[in-house]
């Protein structure tokens, strides 16, 4: 086996073990997703666990992030896109026309590709996500967002300048800031959309320590084209290839020994 | 250094040469290039010059006095600008008061709301709106718009705010003829919109879709992503194309001058006829000579300066956006 592989396996030594046993958080049942006409997602079924980091892995168009972006449905933000199917969050089926969407979207959290902070202070950023759907008093809010720096990592860096742009931070400190964000709304669910894909070498392995951390308290879904990242950082692996799930399982098993001869390929680097 | 530039200097005399000894083709179109431009620079510079010259007459008449005088009589040659002035103001004002929120929402509504199918036709309705020319909505003002706001707006409100307080002063006419400061104001506000519409449009599209992506992604509505993340992302670069709308409408001739009444004195209700500084101009340079030609003169000059600068500042706003 290539070196990758080697090197992966040897990642996962240092990461906890997956429990099978875990609680499913969000389970896809018979997912279909088309851009207009296009049937990118095809029959989709798979669990996430709760309390795990699951990766998405697989080439370029193979429908990781769209099937991502299902879950939060901001792809109905696109009038030409749809989804059929189930995605039961807790057993609720998302794609329901009964679903508040905002709602959904506060459970489900998500941190896109670049950075984007909101052209407010660093305090307002976070305090924006709160604000719609709790009123706080202001030592509570305060709280609050300087808990979520903190499990963001990012507190000792800007506690001094909470009142300045968040447009003016770094590309790494901005993408903590968005998970802050993110957290602040006590989501249940994290969705990562390659994350680090825009920034540096210790930018990323910061916000992979913060993924490592998250995991106690969130259920974590990452896509990713980097795919140490993925052995490094998750418990379960999903491999897609052309809009199909080609195999899931826990990432020790997809790295070292997966069974459908593709996911090997890939994962060796000898396509995609 | 010096060596090795002599070293190329000889390599690239070595080389057999393309160029002519005579003036080559390249020099003259560069040349050509060059004064075509110089052309606009010169002609710039002529018109400021000759405003200035013709005006002068008229400043060094009356002084400052020239701006705050609100007299204007032909007869006894004395001339102020204040009136003119005061409704070039209020009208462009009112014209932004009514275009700015609609512009904004026709932008908004095409960026964020607007369905497919029904982007392409209000798009293009609106650029065809900036083509209509400025006479075409004279004519349409002064003899559509004027008679029906006279009947349907003018008289009942005049009725409603007589003998009440400042709105029975600014809002009531006199003589409802239809033509007035409102009037003026509401027709500069169908001309402007679409340019500041377009604008906008234009601007919010330049926002990365991934913004909006992560605003809806916390649980905002499209109010809130608008409100509090996309226009304070665009902020000044909306304000210059408020401007550049502002800039139009303080020097539109035409329209305004068939719908505003050409009064030449201040009267405190805005259905009361005004005039502009270009309208002023444009109804009496006909017939001015002498002094009156000096203070129409002048009067531009101060036009040329109060666009030129709004002109400038909505520039250097629209272009803050384009920078990030």
């Amino acid at each position: 086996m290539s070196s990758i592989a080697v090197s992966a396996s040897s990642a996962i030594g240092k990461t906890a073990a997956a429990n099978p046993d875990a609680l499913v958080r969000i389970a896809v049942r018979n997912l279909d997703f088309y851009y207009g006409d296009f049937r990118s997602l095809k029959d989709i079924s798979i669990d996430f666990f709760d309390r795990q980091v699951t990766a998405l892995i697989g080439p370029s168009g193979c429908g990781k992030s769209t099937l991502l972006r299902t879950f939060n449905r901001i792809y109905s933000l696109y009038p030409e896109q749809r989804a059929e199917g189930e995605i039961l969050l807790d057993g609720q089926n998302v794609l329901s026309p009964a679903i508040d969407v905002n709602e959904l979207r506060a459970r489900v959290g998500m941190v896109f590709q670049k950075p984007t902070p909101f052209p407010m202070s660093i305090y307002d950023n976070i305090a924006f996500g709160i604000r719609l759907y709790e009123k706080l008093p202001k030592s509570e809010l305060d709280g609050r967002i300087e808990e979520a720096l903190r499990k963001a990592a990012l507190w000792g860096e800007v506690k001094d300048k909470l009142r300045q742009s968040g447009m003016g931070l770094s590309g790494g400190q901005q993408q903590r800031l968005c998970i802050a964000r993110t957290i602040a709304q006590q989501p249940e669910v994290i969705l990562l959309d390659e994350p680090t894909s825009a920034l540096d070498p210790i930018s990323t392995g910061k916000i992979e320590e913060l993924i490592e951390q998250l995991r106690s308290e969130f259920t974590i879904v990452i896509v990713t084209h980097n795919m140490q990242q993925a052995a490094r950082i998750s418990q379960f692996t999903a491999f897609m290839y052309l809009g199909e799930l080609v195999e899931f399982g826990p990432t020790n098993k997809m790295f070292m020994n997966p069974t459908k001869k593709q996911t090997q390929d890939y994962i060796t680097g000898r396509f995609g | 250094m010096v060596a090795l530039s002599q070293k190329l200097l000889v390599t690239s005399m070595e080389k057999p040469s393309r160029r002519s000894p005579q003036l080559s083709f390249d020099q003259v179109f560069r040349l050509a290039s060059l004064s075509s431009a110089l052309i606009v620079l010169i002609v710039l510079a002529g018109i400021i010059g000759s405003m200035i010259y013709g005006g002068l007459p008229a400043f060094r008449e009356f002084g400052f006095g020239f701006i705050t005088s609100s007299v204007w009589d032909v007869q006894r040659d004395q001339y102020g600008a204040w009136v003119a002035i005061v409704g070039t103001l209020t009208s462009a004002l009112i014209a932004l008061v009514i275009g700015v929120p609609i512009s904004l929402g026709i932008a908004i509504f095409l960026t964020q709301l607007c369905p497919p199918w029904l982007k392409r036709p209000v798009s293009t309705t609106i650029e065809l709106l900036a083509a209509v020319p400025s006479i075409i909505y004279g004519m349409w003002g002064l003899f559509v718009f004027a008679p029906l706001f006279a009947q349907f707006v003018q008289i009942p409100v005049s009725s409603i705010v007589e003998g009440l307080p400042v709105f029975g002063t600014i809002l009531y006419a006199r003589t409802p003829s239809g033509v007035g400061v409102l009037t003026a104001g509401i027709i500069l506000a169908i001309m402007i919109i679409p340019f500041i519409a377009s604008i906008s449009r234009d601007i919010l599209d330049q926002i990365p879709p991934v913004l909006r992506e992560s605003a809806y992604g916390i649980g905002c509505t499209t109010w809130e992503v608008v409100r509090h993340v996309l226009l304070p992302q665009v902020g000044v670069s909306v304000i210059g194309a408020i401007m550049l709308g502002l800039g139009r409408a303080l020097g539109e001739t035409m329209a305004v001058t068939f719908v505003i009444g050409n009064a030449n004195r201040l009267s405190p209700s805005l259905f009361d006829p005004g005039s502009t500084i270009a309208s002023r101009i444009a109804n009496e340079f006909n017939e001015a000579i002498g002094l009156q030609l000096n203070a129409l003169m002048a009067l531009g000059c101060i036009l040329f300066l109060v666009t030129f600068t709004v002109l400038v500042i909505a520039r250097v706003l629209v272009a803050r956006v384009k920078m990030r």
